[in-house]
């Protein structure tokens, strides 16, 4: 694998940073080179945040992404914006539960799922992001789920370990969306 | 040994390799986009016995260092581009001190409070003095989150040995982005008596003074002429750079530094794979400039010509063609603003390079 970009995006408070890092721990689990770059500056609480997440066996170059393999979107302006930087044939994961609409382009794969339903499902929205997480590794086979349960437990303080079955689940719940 | 490899952000690995090389002195003021320096000491400083403060302004942050400096401490602050500019009169009082320093500049677009995007618009500043007088300061430029680790232990250690200041010059896509880091068990810490410190004068013959101020011309001559003297073993021992793909006669060479040569390191493949020869001098230290491997590629004869690839509107191409000298045509390709280059607009430049039709000069 050689620089396989992935771009989240959504509203500030969604989880988008973090889900990002999800992913790019997940694979540094697998002994990939990751890196994670977020859009930084004034960003306020409800306007878009978004990161770029790039996995691969060689050295990275630019951790900034301009033409994705996968964007994972979580509101309508972050589709318009994001649908312009996907790869011939990459993969849109969309929340159906937030955007009505489509992305316009044909030449790519679109995938749309419940994700905030499903979040709010278990019980906290921040999950939305993690369960499309779940629907990109099984679609895209980036990093395994049994990668992204144990970074877990290895990342996150002992305090927090109570939360991770809660996130393999939206992980499962989102793995069933991959087509 | 190496540790297990962690994710981190870039600022959060230069205050963390800082305090590992034995730092324990940070005077910060906050601003995108390094601020996140800031928020990593104000919590492990305190945690490793040191002192942290966050400074009325930069002006401030910089004389703290200074007087940490002066009492032979390991002392540091950081800051980004407008930040640094206001910083300079601190910096030229530290090169006529002749103090031990490192000062961070995580690179935003300029000029004036210009963005907080990444660039490389310093490097004028940060290699030609920046501050008043005729001094240099010793500018490393890092191109991963491991090598920010690494070179800011050795920041330190120069630091000391030369009594200079370091710049550690990023720029806003390290300071902001999380890569793996593997740290060591011990850092390799050089403890260099500093008997010039003023700590107490403790039975010595002579005043411990710290200063820049030589009112006699002469006096101040034979200082300067000092200064030039230690510049030029700094010159002579301290370059560093890494030659990418030079070893099998390349036909272009791309000279980037920091973030543009990671993006240049792809295209080098690129190339590659479309039968174009590249390869890639990649200055680590910007100052002491790595001159030789440089003049020494113009005179290879399968270069055709080298590529500058910045951002901005071209800095450090100047030092390329000085070491070129005329030898082979230097092209350019800069973004400015906070724009980051991408691969296929470096890649058409070699490709029209490798057909003679790219002209020289000419911004972006």
């Amino acid at each position: 694998m050689i620089d396989f970009s992935i771009i989240f995006a959504g509203f500030g408070g969604q989880g988008i940073l973090s889900a990002g890092k999800m992913a790019a721990e997940a694979a540094l689990y697998e002994g990939k080179e990751v890196s994670w770059f977020p859009s930084y500056g004034p960003e306020m609480r409800g306007g878009t945040a978004n990161c770029s997440v790039v996995i691969s066996d060689e050295p990275i170059g630019s951790p900034v992404v301009n033409d994705a393999d996968v964007v994972i979107c979580l509101n309508q302006p972050s589709m318009e914006k994001f649908e312009k930087q996907l790869k011939p044939g990459a993969l849109m994961i969309l929340d159906s539960s937030l955007i009505n609409v489509r992305p316009e382009r044909t030449d790519i794969k679109v995938i749309a799922m419940p994700a905030s339903d499903i979040a709010s499902d278990l019980g906290k929205m921040l999950f939305a992001p993690i369960s499309m997480l779940g629907c990109m590794a099984t679609e895209t086979g980036c990093f395994s789920r049994d990668s992204f349960e144990k970074s877990l437990y290895e990342v996150l303080p002992e305090r927090k370990h109570k939360l991770i079955p809660t996130n393999v689940a939206a992980f499962d719940k989102g793995a069933e969306y991959a087509k | 040994m190496a540790q297990k490899r962690v994710l981190m952000k870039g600022n959060e690995v230069i205050a963390e390799a800082a305090i590992r090389a034995g730092c324990r002195n940070y005077f910060g003021y906050p601003i995108t986009p390094q601020t996140e320096v800031m928020h990593y000491m104000a919590k492990k400083m305190v945690e490793a016995g040191g002192n942290f403060v966050q400074a009325e302004s930069e002006l401030a942050a910089i004389n703290m260092v200074y007087g940490a400096a002066s009492a032979g401490f390991r002392a540091m602050t950081s800051s980004s581009s407008p930040g640094i500019s206001l910083k300079q009169e601190g910096i030229s009082y530290i090169a006529g001190a002749e103090l031990p320093a490192v000062v961070v500049n995580i690179v935003r677009a300029g000029p004036g409070l210009g963005g907080i995007q990444p660039a490389q618009g310093d490097y004028f500043q940060a290699t030609k003095g920046g501050g008043h007088g005729d001094f240099r300061n010793i500018v490393i430029a890092p191109a991963s989150v491991q090598e920010i680790y690494e070179l800011v232990v050795d920041a330190f250690n120069l630091a000391d040995k030369y009594r200079m200041m370091v710049m550690i010059m990023g720029d806003g896509t390290l300071g902001q982005m999380m890569e793996p880091v593997a740290f060591r068990d011990e850092e390799p810490i050089e403890n260099i008596a500093k008997p010039w410190a003023a700590c107490g004068r403790k039975g010595d013959d002579f005043h411990h003074t710290i200063t820049s101020i030589y009112i006699d011309p002469d006096v101040l001559e034979k200082k300067n002429i000092e200064l030039q003297e230690k510049y030029k073993i700094v010159e002579a021992n301290e370059v560093r750079y890494e030659s990418v793909c030079m070893d099998d006669d390349p036909e272009i060479v791309i000279t980037a530094f920091s973030t543009c040569s990671r993006i240049s390191r792809n295209v080098i493949r690129q190339a590659r794979d479309m039968g174009i020869k590249v390869g890639m001098i990649r200055p680590i230290t910007l100052w002491p400039f790595p001159s030789k491997p440089i003049a020494e590629a113009a005179d290879m004869p399968s270069v055709k010509g080298f590529i500058d690839v910045e951002l901005n509107a071209g800095q450090m191409i100047e030092d390329v063609r000085l070491a070129v000298n005329g030898k082979k045509p230097v092209y350019f390709h800069g973004r400015m603003g906070g724009n980051l280059p991408m691969q296929k607009e470096i890649l058409d430049k070699i490709v029209a390079i490798h057909e003679g039709t790219l002209k020289e000069g000419g911004i972006v």
